[in-house]
């Protein structure tokens, strides 16, 4: 298709590696946000391309992942109820609560209902008008104007039989936590280019000037990461830490205008517990006041859950780039996609499933 | 689930108050909402996320980015040089 074939060409792929060969004098370690880069990036074997000096570590841009146990295990509680039919994205319905998940809960009698779109659990709502329809709204920026759409329309309809569990979360705040680990060894940032789609970039300045870290909007196909790269490096070997836009087919400064209208007008900032990471101040957003009514967590009673997580899992190091899936001891044993125990090997933009899933390059690759 | 896929706009529409559209992935034909893509139009390549155009693709920003990297190549093939890539504001 136009704009994927040109993208994903093997010829210009290898002259942007021999140009980032070229201005590379020594070792860089960047890390690529989202999950979906770190699944390309393992696809297409783009770290095993790139020259040695390049590390990348991989970002916590999976939102399957960061969602933290306690919504997973307040949203089980609610899709246990007989009189909720429970709707999800359907990376969700894997991951582990504390010992059961989605499906679990399905399998033993549950309504639990895979939609595409939020909107689509407003139309459940709408046709169902003695079920209470619960969406679990969770996600970065880019899920959060669909997600604060389905809200505005429910309150529009004057729905009384939908709500909303909400986890969102913000890219921001966690670059900025991430960069003041004492652990962190981050150096540049190839930014989530969807969330800049939706967002724009003009809060990056301001992170990389205070840190000293360029950061570069990268898209997701193999030549948008190997172009972020090389703009990446190319600051970094310049000493500029500046925000650059390696995806200006898709993204602009500002970003979009109407779609982050709507996420202020239903949503404001709060902190959040990200899973694996702990607790980020003003890194997400809940519902503001005037949409209580949509507020899952305030029309069932789900306060007193106390999470259990596995102890072996390493998920959260792995999510702030201290370490790697091949690092975890149960890699591929204990924890698999078929039985996983970390988030991380669920989701098709965790990095474990990525390792595991092309675990033929990571071997190459020798890591 | 939050990876966003790009296609071409065939059909706009309106419904229950929502800028709707059908797009096509490269064969295969999904609704989508336009709502935040006033401008969209048929024909137009948009990045769709969970049932929403999130952002429409530049063409022009997509050709001049080929152009550019397909020069850095050609240089590179031809002289080994060290040709400047543009920079990006
Ligand atoms: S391999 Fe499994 S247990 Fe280990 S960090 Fe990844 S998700 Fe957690």
């Amino acid at each position: 298709m136009k704009y994927l074939d040109e993208f994903r060409d093997e010829e210009l792929a290898q002259g942007i590696l021999a140009q980032i060969r070229r201005v590379l004098s020594r070792p860089w370690v960047l890390m690529e946000i989202c999950g979906g880069q770190t699944h390309a990036i393992k696809r297409y074997g783009i770290d095993q391309l790139l020259p040695p000096e390049i590390e990348l570590v991989h970002g916590p841009g999976c939102p399957v992942c960061v969602t933290p146990l306690e919504q997973i295990d307040k949203a089980l509680a609610i899709a246990s109820r007989p009189d909720v039919t429970f709707t999800s994205y359907g990376d969700m319905l894997r991951v582990p609560g504390s010992g059961r998940n989605l499906f679990s809960v399905r399998a033993t009698g549950g309504d639990v209902r895979v939609v595409y779109s939020p909107l689509d659990a407003v139309r459940i709502a709408q046709t169902q008008p003695g079920r209470q329809v619960v969406f679990f709204a969770i996600g970065f920026e880019t899920t959060a104007p669909a997600n604060a759409m389905a809200v505005a329309r429910a309150k529009e309809l004057g729905l009384d039989n939908f709500t909303v569990l909400v986890s969102h979360v913000r890219v921001p705040p966690a670059m900025r936590a991430i960069l003041e680990s004492p652990h962190n060894r981050v150096q540049g940032f190839l930014a989530a280019g969807h969330v800049c789609a939706v967002m724009g970039y003009w809060e990056y300045p301001a992170i990389a000037k205070q840190y000293d870290v360029p950061i570069v909007v990268t898209g997701f196909e193999p030549v948008d990461i190997l172009r972020g790269i090389l703009h990446a490096v190319r600051l970094l070997e310049s000493g500029r830490a500046d925000v650059e836009n390696a995806y200006s087919r898709t993204v602009t400064p500002e970003g979009n205008r109407p779609a982050q209208a709507l996420i202020e007008k239903v949503f404001m900032q709060t902190d959040r517990n990200w899973r694996g990471i702990g607790r980020i101040p003003m890194s997400g957003w809940s519902l503001r006041p005037a949409y209580a009514d949509f507020d899952a967590e305030l029309r069932f009673d789900v306060a007193a859950i106390a999470p259990q997580e596995s102890p072996l899992c390493i998920a959260g190091q792995i999510l702030q780039g201290h370490r790697k899936p091949l690092d975890c001891p149960a890699f591929g044993s204990e924890c698999r996609p078929e039985s996983p125990l970390g988030a991380t090997m669920v989701s098709s933009e965790g990095a474990c499933s990525a390792y595991y899933q092309y675990a033929g390059s990571a071997a190459a690759a020798g890591e | 689930m939050c990876l966003g896929v790009p296609g071409k706009i065939i059909a706009i529409y309106e419904e229950e108050g929502l800028k709707m559209g059908r797009i096509d992935f490269g064969g295969v034909v999904r609704e989508s909402c336009l709502d935040f893509t006033p401008e969209a139009q048929v024909g137009d390549y948009a990045l769709i996320h969970v049932g929403f155009a999130i952002s429409l693709i530049n063409e022009d920003e997509a050709a001049k980015t080929l152009a550019i990297l397909r020069e850095i190549v050609d240089l590179d093939d031809e002289i080994g040089g060290h040709p400047q890539e543009d920079t990006v504001p």
